[in-house]
């Protein structure tokens, strides 16, 4: 091990051939004391517990995004680029901005989750961990819903901070604060869940990108619909507990069933 | 054929009647087979003619057309958590992130199959990783990315091993320690399955059992 | 399960069953139809508020319930398909998308050519509309996932899956677009729906409704067949079927 500082090259040739004669030193040896490990494989091996297995996924998933700042950034920055078109589309005025502020911040929303939802199981599935992951020990919905808990972290967490920034430009009724983002947090859950079932359908597909807006933006209307309407009903002064409980019952009925499809799905895709 | 074999009688995987078909053709049809501890198995046939499916499909990763699979006598999708925890499947995809270092990667793997991650570092060193441990697996070569990957197999004590073209990209003499492996897995009552190109060279050929997959369209008709 | 069904799970069997079912059912179909269509259009009374523009309803409202009834039924092939393992429904939910498809956009444009009198405008968004605009959207994303697999099993199992969780989300969508639509427009908008109907006016409705269903039936069972054909193009019967009608 004292190799380590020698120019890489070397350090090959010579590990060759010092590892050689270490692996069957440790094989031979693994012969005696292993001879009864492969048998009683059910006892030698702990599988890790429902949370441990979801920290695992969580933690990796969370790791490679923090090295891939772009998968961050750049679905953020579309958010804040296609709200800002539509000032310069429309009009200035403030009336019109913020009688539409509530619309366009959630379409907005939409796309840039849509955007961001390719990198949930791409790559995995691109290089093979996905299908290391369908074949451990593990129930698929608990990797699942670690993966999709990640991919909510990375990219609706963010929108949720920046979105009061977004609502300034756009001059939203300040009544509405609360309201906006209250939805964003109980309803971009649910736009993760959904979306993470249209990902593991097309994942392997060669040109699954404008496919998977065909099959996610239909299911995102009622999460819209009634996050708009929340929005609007807070800037008159009215209470909108109503709106938010019906967003919190979509968000746990995907919650509950999501997985489940999202895990059929990678099984037909990497079939 | 097999002298370990004869003295456990449950096989670790059989299959009845497989069938496959994929875009329309037919790769196999009814094929059988039941591999018992200490078989090492070698798949053959020319390209396309179904092995990495049939290894999939072994592993539950496909399903087939028809027919069944069974770890230890039981349907395989009655028993998904017990068999995935008795095997190990290394596909051509290496499954290494590039985002990871080459010790983070191994230790993902390890963990997530459930087994013990103190000793990866040593792992790495019986694939001639060491001194790249905390590279960035995205700075290393595919031959690394598989060596990273087929690092699993030193720690592994799971009896069923699954393996795709498991000498791809790797030197000569990664070839004959891996086989030694392999002959060392049988003797402790696991099995291999696996596809090469390769001759399986340091392995005595009376201990090798061979399918061959060459099923031709025409035989399948009339 | 049932064991009178296991025969048909048997696509050679079902092959053979549908083509016997087929010439009965388009029969029927076009009896029903022609009474139905030529009642309806000719001697049925035109309505006291909206005049001859209402026998649009005669295909409109057949359309849009059968564009409805085509989803669930698919939905309940794609559950026998994932649950029970059978190929065939798979083949059959890939029969019915198309005819859903089409039946809805007729829905919507009879529901558009309707509006253009009465509202004195193509489009209105109306909620049964909407919803209906909505219901193409998910019968689309069906057809488009079920075309971008090469392979036909995978392609049925994956459109299998969307179909489920877009039947889940269809009362949702609706009860949503329901209610949006109550939010912004109120009551002003005279609804696009079934009107109380006279006698006279009901037994022509009947008979073309029962008409465009047993036509949905001959059309999802021609393409039905099309589709066992298709799936088991390296079975010997099937070339046996073809080498026999092609030396007719």
């Amino acid at each position: 091990m004292t190799l380590k500082t020698q120019s890489t090259q070397e350090t090959e040739n010579l590990t060759v051939i010092i590892d050689e004669t270490f692996i069957d030193d440790t094989l031979t040896e693994n012969t005696v004391s292993d001879s009864s490990a492969l048998t009683s494989s059910e006892q030698s091996l702990q599988p890790l517990s429902y949370r441990n297995a979801f920290m695992l996924v969580l933690k990796r998933d969370l790791t490679i995004a923090m090295r891939h700042k772009d998968d961050i950034i750049n679905p953020l920055l579309f958010f804040v680029i296609v709200v800002t078109l539509f000032p310069l589309g429309i009009g200035p005025e403030a009336q019109t901005l913020s009688r539409i502020a509530p619309g366009i911040i959630w379409v907005a929303a939409l796309l840039a989750t849509l955007l961001s939802l390719d990198r949930l199981f791409k790559s995995d599935h691109l290089d093979g961990s996905l299908e290391q992951m369908l074949l451990s020990p593990h129930p698929i919905f608990i990797l699942v819903l670690a993966k999709i808990f990640a991919h909510w972290l990375i990219t609706g967490l963010p929108l949720i901070l920046i979105a009061p920034l977004l609502a300034v430009l756009l001059h939203l009724d300040e009544h509405s604060y609360t309201a906006l983002l209250l939805t964003l947090l109980l309803g971009t859950p649910v736009l993760s869940l959904l979306g993470a079932v249209g990902v593991a359908l097309t994942v392997g597909i060669k040109k699954g990108g404008v496919l998977l807006s065909l099959l996610v933006l239909p299911l995102y209307i009622p999460v819209l619909i009634f996050a708009t309407s929340a929005i609007d009903t807070a800037a008159l002064g009215l209470p909108y507990s109503g709106q938010l409980a019906i967003i919190a019952a979509l968000f746990f009925g995907s919650l509950t069933l999501a997985p489940f499809a999202v895990g059929a799905a990678l099984k037909v895709s990497t079939n | 054929m097999n002298t370990l074999s004869k003295k456990n009688s449950t096989p670790l995987i059989s299959a009845e009647n497989l069938t496959c078909i994929r875009e329309e053709r037919l790769l196999f049809d009814e094929l059988s087979l039941q591999i018992n501890p200490g078989d090492i198995v070698q798949v053959e046939g020319p390209n396309g003619s179904g092995k990495t499916s049939l290894l999939r499909i072994l592993s539950g990763l496909s399903q087939p057309y028809d027919g069944k699979i069974f770890y230890k006598e039981q349907l395989i999708s009655r028993c998904r958590e017990e068999f995935h925890h008795n095997l190990l499947y290394f596909g051509h995809l290496s499954g290494v992130k590039g985002e990871m270092t080459a010790e983070e990667n191994l230790d993902f793997n390890l963990a997530l199959h459930g087994n013990k991650t103190k000793d990866s570092l040593a792992y790495l060193a019986k694939v001639n990783l060491s001194g790249f441990e905390e590279c960035l697996a995205s700075h290393l070569s595919a031959g690394q990315h598989r060596r990273i990957a087929l690092a699993r197999l030193y720690q592994s004590n799971v009896p069923i091993w699954i393996l795709d073209e498991p000498f791809t990209a790797i030197d000569k003499q990664g070839v004959a320690s891996l086989e030694r492996l392999f002959t060392l897995h049988a003797e402790r009552g696991g099995c291999v399955i696996l596809t090469t190109h390769q001759d399986l060279i340091s392995i005595k050929p009376e201990q090798i059992k061979k399918i061959t997959l060459d099923y031709s369209y025409d035989s399948a008709v009339d | 399960m049932w064991k009178w069904l296991h025969p048909y799970a048997n696509p050679e069997v079902s092959y053979h069953f549908t083509n016997k079912l087929l010439p009965w059912l388009s029969a029927l179909a076009a009896i029903f139809l022609s009474i139905g269509l030529v009642w309806a259009l000719l001697f049925a009374p035109a309505d006291y508020q909206q005049g001859h523009s209402f026998r649009i309803f005669y295909i409109h409202v057949p359309a849009a319930s059968l564009s409805m009834g085509i989803y669930f039924a698919m939905a309940v092939a794609a559950f026998s398909s994932l649950v029970w393992q059978l190929k065939l429904a798979d083949a059959s939910a890939a029969a019915m998308a198309p005819v859903g498809a089409s039946f809805t956009a007729i829905a919507l444009i009879t529901g558009a050519a309707w509006g253009k009198p009465m509202w004195g405008t193509w489009w209105i968004w109306d909620a049964r509309l909407t919803s209906e605009l909505i219901l193409l959207f998910l019968y689309l994303g069906v057809i488009a996932l079920h075309n971008a697999f090469e392979d036909k099993n995978l392609a049925g199992k994956a459109a299998g899956i969307l179909t489920l969780v877009g039947v889940i989300n269809i009362p949702i969508i609706k009860y949503s677009v329901d209610w949006w639509n109550t939010l912004h427009q109120g009551s002003t908008v005279s609804k696009l729906g079934k009107p109380s109907m006279s006698l006279d006016m009901l037994w022509p409705f009947i008979f073309c409704f029962i008409g465009f269903s047993l036509l949905v039936g001959v059309i999802i069972c021609l393409r039905f067949r099309n589709e066992i054909l298709a799936r088991n193009s390296i079975r010997p019967w099937v070339r046996e079927l073809v080498k026999n009608n092609t030396s007719q």
